[in-house]
């Protein structure tokens, strides 16, 4: 470790201060910072500091997210052999799917890395480590077979306009990983949206089928799959949001480590199942009638709430303004899917209207806060006026 | 006696730090020269008395607050002004003070004090060096003795980590604290309210012509910020006082003798302490001797005047801050650790996070250190600040507020109602590594600039 650590130190040499390549240090203090945690000491304010930063933080969403990625790489080789009907091992459904999902993975990471990385050296600043939950989060949410320079563009389109356009890590609105698929699914609809995109090459081989569950609901077809598949989530859609037994799994070490928030999580839960229930006792449609049971575990809701839904920066900020959002979220994911056939995944446009509408509701939660100490200090007035 | 109302909250912290003062009370240190530094009193502006080489009386003025002459900051101990230290802008950083063997000191008629009018009281504290004892909120400044407060405010409980323990420190002085409360009762019209614990000992429930309330729950419960939200809430325009505890036994002490007492009892604590206890010292006294007694391990330490989460940082070479009950002396912690943001690794580093089993491993107390744990980032993370903060504030609402210096919106937020202290245990678990107090400390300086 001793001569790692020296050998390090060697290297940064030309970036110090004053040196040559003092502008790029934010680069090789990325990878500085990635292996050792600095030796820097408080300065101003509190002399101790908690051990959690927002490299730690950011890692745990990581690993909340690693059970659902790999689930959703084994479903993508089980999804395609099942259709074509050859037998198959774990093992090989894993490696297909690992075939299709790892090269999405390092495109999202080298492109949105790279920008981020440009930009840090532009401003000078660190590179924040938000991008290491995006860029895994952009192929996640993708379709199996979508292209990859497809993925390049959209994650180049999330980081610069949504992200780094506002001001960067901390100031976006909208949430980046939901930014690229949204790029995505209105520049190349016929890639991100159908029923010949959601399994594996089924686009090539006839006698794949491609439809989401949803997807056959809106067409007014009937659904073949058992409750327990759809929450295994054995299931065709987007890479890793069909399992909500992982994602549930995901969800409890987010809230256990207190790092995503559980208001938002059932505040979204809650607004869905009411809204599902609330269409269920209507019933005009195949999608109406749907159980509100099952409207939680297909698709991408499950996925949408736990880890793009409680995404800090995004969402609300505020105690009440968490469970205002989560429950909005799950009210409008289940209103988006129900009232437009042509797109019966709701979950990505519920989050990204509510992204937008958070700061509003932050507003009003902190202006009754404000609005109780002025009555406080008007009171106080009038007293004072009367006396 | 009558508790008017039981403070508690939830929402907090207490930090296990090892190394918390042994009840002893050690009184042989003694001390050769004495420092009285400016900074530790917020927002004044000093205009010096004397030259170097002058000689002083105890109680004799040293310097003046620029803002109201009057007010006078005297010297702890008789002697003579041995150096004035200066910073960038020859601003006044020490001023110096070398013990004489022939202690004398001013005097000051107190007779019949209870018969004075408010206006002589607070003519003869100004003039005597007692005013500067007295803080105001908002800004968590020095009084003006021209307004009148709605309320006084005392506490005998402070929940800082490691902080001393006030029953400990006040133990023998029920008669004089008596009569510092009862000088405070003179200086305004309604009440005087004594904070002290819920599960109380000692005197401080027999005293009397106070109004008490109880406090319970984790740091920052102990805040007087807190106490006065809950019991009576700032408005814009309004002003409460403040005192320290052992500063109104030192008021006391003087409406006794008619002298200037300076006395101050320090609780020296922290993992680099080999035998943490407690002091009695004055105003103002030499580091060394006391942290020589106490005895310090470790090569590289931090010396901080105050506690972990506000104090200033110190060395051995430097002096008491004026109104310090607390040394604490921890490691620096210039290392790096492999790895070390990962979840759930180096649980021996304290952690209010649940991305860490720290709490869990470490019941009997933590061995902190100053490492920073990582680097300043955006602020990401939210709702962690909430947890730490027991006030009806939003927090990271005011500091963003502060940042971009919106009066307007501070105000609305409720910037009368805190003190930068307030924000300490935000400093310390926000994942952002964001300097909080700082933030509100330039924050205030701005509000008193502009305001008033």
């Amino acid at each position: 470790m001793n001569f790692l650590r020296r050998s390090l130190d060697n290297l940064k040499r030309p970036f110090g201060k004053g040196q040559k390549f003092e502008k790029f240090a934010p680069a090789i203090n990325a990878f500085d910072t990635f292996l050792f945690v600095p030796n820097h000491t408080t300065k101003k304010g509190a002399h101790i500091r908690d051990a959690v930063d927002l490299k730690r933080t950011m890692v745990t969403v990581i690993i909340a997210l690693l059970p659902v990625l790999i689930y959703g790489i084994y479903n993508t080789g089980f999804q395609y052999y099942s259709q074509i009907g050859s037998p198959f091992t774990f093992f090989e459904a894993f490696i297909h799917g690992a075939w299709k999902v790892v090269p999405m993975i390092i495109v999202s990471y080298v492109v949105g890395l790279s920008i981020e990385f440009g930009f840090a050296v532009y401003r000078g600043h660190e590179v924040n480590e938000g991008y290491l939950v995006t860029g895994l989060l952009i192929p996640m949410i993708m379709p199996v077979d979508i292209p990859l320079w497809m993925v390049g563009i959209s994650t180049a389109f999330a980081v610069l306009v949504a992200k780094e356009a506002f001001g960067g890590t901390g100031m976006n609105i909208l949430n980046p990983a939901l930014t690229a698929r949204a790029f995505a699914f209105f520049a190349y609809p016929t890639y991100m949206s159908g029923n010949k995109v959601w399994v594996s090459e089924a686009s090539n081989v006839d006698s794949i089928s491609g439809e989401t569950i949803l997807g056959n609901l809106a067409a007014g077809n009937n659904i073949t799959y058992s409750m327990a598949e759809m929450f295994q989530g054995s299931i065709p859609g987007s890479i890793a949001e069909t399992s909500t037994l992982w994602v549930a799994v995901g969800a409890l070490i987010l809230i256990i480590t207190g790092v995503g928030s559980w208001r938002i999580i059932t505040g979204g839960i809650l607004g869905a199942a009411l809204m599902g229930f609330l269409f269920n006792l209507w019933g005009a449609n195949a999608l109406m009638s749907f159980s509100w049971i099952n409207h939680l575990i297909v698709g991408g809701f499950a996925f949408g709430i736990v880890f793009m839904a409680t995404d800090p920066v995004s969402a609300a900020q505020t105690i009440k303004g968490k469970w205002i959002y989560g429950f909005l979220v799950g009210i409008f994911c289940i209103m988006i899917r129900v009232f437009n056939p042509a797109y019966p995944e709701g979950v990505m446009l519920a989050i990204l209207l509510m992204n937008v509408f958070a700061p509003t509701i932050d507003h009003y939660v902190i202006n009754g806060n404000i609005n109780k100490r002025k009555k406080r200090w008007k009171t106080v007035t009038e007293n004072l006026k009367t006396a | 006696m009558e508790v008017i109302k039981n403070l508690r909250s939830n929402r907090g912290a207490n930090l296990n730090i090892k190394g918390r003062a042994e009840k002893i009370l050690d009184k042989t240190t003694s001390s050769k020269t004495f420092a009285i530094k400016p900074d530790d009193f917020f927002g004044t502006i000093p205009k010096l008395l004397h030259k170097e080489g002058a000689n002083l009386k105890l109680g004799e003025p040293i310097f003046f607050s620029k803002k109201n002459p009057d007010i006078k900051i005297v010297s702890p101990v008789a002697g003579i002004i041995k150096s004035i230290e200066r910073g960038p802008k020859r601003k006044i950083e020490k001023i110096i003070i070398e013990a004489s063997d022939n202690q004398k000191s001013v005097s000051h008629s107190i007779d019949n004090w209870d018969k004075k009018t408010r206006d002589d009281l607070k003519a003869i504290l100004s003039k005597s060096g007692n005013w500067p004892f007295i803080h105001q909120r908002p800004y968590g400044i020095m009084a003006n003795p021209l307004e009148t407060p709605k309320a006084i405010f005392v506490s005998t409980v402070k929940t800082d980590p490691l902080e001393g323990d006030m029953q400990f420190i006040l133990k023998d002085k029920k008669k004089k604290f008596q009569l510092g409360i009862d000088l405070l009762n003179k200086l305004v019209d309604q009440n005087v309210f004594l904070g002290i614990e819920k599960s109380f000992s000692g005197y401080f429930s027999s005293i009397e012509r106070v109004q008490h309330y109880t406090i319970q729950g984790p740091h920052p419960v102990g805040n007087i910020s807190f106490h006065i939200q809950k019991i009576c809430p700032l408005n814009m325009g309004e002003v409460v006082w403040t005192v320290n505890a052992e500063d109104v036994v030192n008021l006391g002490e003087f409406l006794s003798t008619g002298i200037f007492s300076p006395l101050r009892t320090v609780a020296v604590s922290g993992n680099s302490v080999e035998q943490p206890k407690y002091f009695q010292t004055i105003i103002g006294s030499e580091l060394k001797p006391i942290l020589k007694k106490a005895g310090i391990r470790n090569n590289e330490n931090r010396v901080i005047n105050g506690n972990v989460l506000t104090g200033s940082i110190s060395d051995l070479s430097d002096y008491l801050s004026y109104f310090n009950n607390l040394i604490t002396v921890i490691p620096e912690g210039n290392d790096y650790r492999m790895f070390g943001w990962l979840p759930f690794k180096d649980n021996s580093v304290m952690s209010l996070s649940n991305t860490s089993f720290s709490r869990i491993f470490n019941r009997k107390g933590f061995e902190v250190n100053t490492n920073l744990n990582g680097e300043e980032r955006a602020l990401v993370v939210t709702g962690e600040m909430e947890k730490f903060f027991p006030f009806d504030i939003y927090p990271m609402q005011l500091l963003k507020a502060c940042m971009v210096e919106d009066i307007e919106k501070m105000e609305a937020l409720g910037i009368y109602e805190i003190v930068p202290e307030d924000f300490g245990l935000v400093d310390y678990a926000n994942t952002s590594k964001l300097e909080a107090q700082e933030v509100i400390r330039q924050g205030i300086e701005l509000m008193i600039n502009e305001v008033g």
